[in-house]
């Protein structure tokens, strides 16, 4: 392509120079004269110019070829260093990974521990009372023994049975105290146990209404002059679901919480002695096509349309900063759904209350 | 004399009713029992209830609005009214007390002590 650009040249120069001839054309000697004396010096002078369009040609186009070359060291150099630069991104991308997943799992620990400290009061008040019955009982009993002893120095045996009647009734109060007392540390301790739970047979009624007592004690330690109906209405004869007690017990622990807290911000926005609202939160479970549903309901605030879509994300939260962690709702999620392949619903009204259901399969695998 | 008794915890009852024995069999006490607050103002109307035993924390009605509720409803012949709890809460003492508690007294119950106050609480204050 080159030299054909160079062909071109010449021909163009070879063009002009025939012009003079035409100007001679009038005078046939003139002409056959210049014709004679011009044609070598033209044809030099074609040749020349030729060669110089050749080689003027060839620089341009080593010029060209030097450029692309020069043009292409250079995006090679900054392709490398680009890629130089998303190798580093990617390492930076994928400690960044790592820290956001140390974080959420920090974070996951700090709501367990928030949970259990929203637990501490009521379990303290759970604690507390078995505890009562084991002293009371066993103090009673030490008095029955005498009495009992009495009875039998002095050979009244209608008396002596009944005192042992008494007290054997008393020891079995006292050991189920014991019992009752020593669940509640045992369902503290795998509330706050982190590592892999497994699924097991569980009364669900049972864990529905020990987290319930739990929540409210929570609430009542927290609110002195918090009062709620509680109201349960459990199937019965439900068979035992095959779940993780300690991450059911959290998700109701969450809802349960979440309720009080809804009644009680209802109660004071009314402010003191305004109408007759009574704050009420309840708990049912049905079961239903090889599935149950649990209902944990309460007549609080409720919630705005526009906030429902975003209950469940992580770190939502409608209370006050300091109040909630925004991972409850999300943390129940994911027990319900990842976890044990339920789903998690949620059914509001603003200003009327809030219903949240959870549906399990019935049977696990 | 009579005493109401109100603990939403069961085995209270039968544990007043072995402490109190004595006096029961003699004659000289009867116990009545109320699981919450709601079914206490049920039984009230009992005039010749003289002492009110009641737990705070109780689902429902708490006790410290029972409380207030029988001082707005029985100005006229006030019970006394004791105040129990799991825990030990000044705030609890202080409030039970503003809403006019007799007395406060913390579990577990020390039945010697209670049985010691009983003529106490039961016995008008005479005003000189």
């Amino acid at each position: 392509m080159v030299v054909v650009l160079g062909i071109l040249v010449c021909a163009s120069c070879v063009s002009p120079a025939q012009t003079p001839a035409v100007a001679y054309q009038r005078n046939p000697y003139d002409k056959a004269r210049l014709e004679v004396e011009a044609a070598p010096d033209n044809r030099q002078q074609l040749w020349l110019i030729g060669t110089l369009g050749s080689f003027v040609a060839l620089v341009g186009v080593t010029f060209l070829l030097y450029r692309t070359n020069r043009q292409r060291q250079t995006l090679n150099a900054l392709l490398q260093g680009q890629q130089t630069n998303v190798q580093t991104l990617q390492t930076q991308l994928a400690a960044a990974g790592e820290s956001l997943r140390t974080i959420q799992a920090q974070l996951i620990e700090k709501e367990k521990l928030a949970s259990l400290g929203e637990l501490t009061a009521g379990i303290a008040h759970e604690i507390q009372n078995p505890l009562n019955f084991v002293n009371n009982f066993a103090e009673v009993s030490i008095e029955l023994a005498d009495d009992l002893a009495g009875a039998v120095r002095t050979g009244n045996h209608q008396k002596a049975g009944l005192l042992v009647t008494d007290l054997q009734e008393n020891m079995q109060q006292i050991a189920q105290s014991g019992r009752r007392a020593s669940a509640i540390v045992q369902a503290m301790l795998e509330h706050a146990r982190s590592g892999a739970d497994k699924a097991q047979p569980t009364d669900l009624n049972a864990l529905a209404e020990e987290f319930l007592r739990l929540a409210y004690y929570g609430q009542r330690a927290k609110n002195k002059d918090f009062a709620c109906a509680l109201q349960t209405s459990l199937a019965h004869e439900l068979a035992p679901v095959n779940l993780v007690p300690q991450e059911i017990g959290r998700v109701l622990l969450n809802l349960y919480n979440n309720a009080f807290y809804a009644v009680q911000e209802r109660a004071r926005s009314r402010g003191l002695g305004a109408g007759e609202y009574q704050p009420q939160v309840s708990v049912s479970t049905q079961a239903e096509n090889g599935k149950v549903e649990l209902r944990v309901s309460d007549n609080g605030t409720g919630i705005p349309a526009d906030i429902v879509p975003k209950i469940f994300q992580p770190f939502f939260t409608t209370k006050p900063a300091g109040q909630g962690t925004g991972l409850g709702l999300s943390l129940s999620y994911d027990i319900i759904t990842n976890g044990h392949g339920g789903t998690i619903t949620l059914d509001t009204q603003e200003g009327k209350g809030t219903t949240v259901s959870i549906c399990l399969p019935a049977k696990l695998l | 004399m009579k005493i109401l008794v109100i603990d939403d915890e069961l085995p209270i009852q039968r544990l007043f009713e072995q402490r109190f024995r004595y006096e029961i069999s003699r004659g000289n006490l009867e116990l009545i029992f109320a699981r919450s607050g709601e079914e206490a103002l049920t039984k009230l109307p009992d005039a010749s209830v003289v002492l009110i035993l009641s737990d705070i924390n109780m689902p429902g009605m708490s006790g410290l609005e029972l409380l207030r509720q029988i001082r707005i409803l029985y100005p006229q012949r006030p019970p006394a009214v004791v105040m129990i709890t799991a825990y030990s809460d000044e705030q609890k003492r202080r409030q039970a007390a503003l809403y006019g508690a007799d007395d406060f007294l913390t579990k577990p119950l020390n039945f010697t002590l209670l049985r010691d106050r009983l003529t106490d609480y039961t016995t008008p204050i005479k005003t000189p």
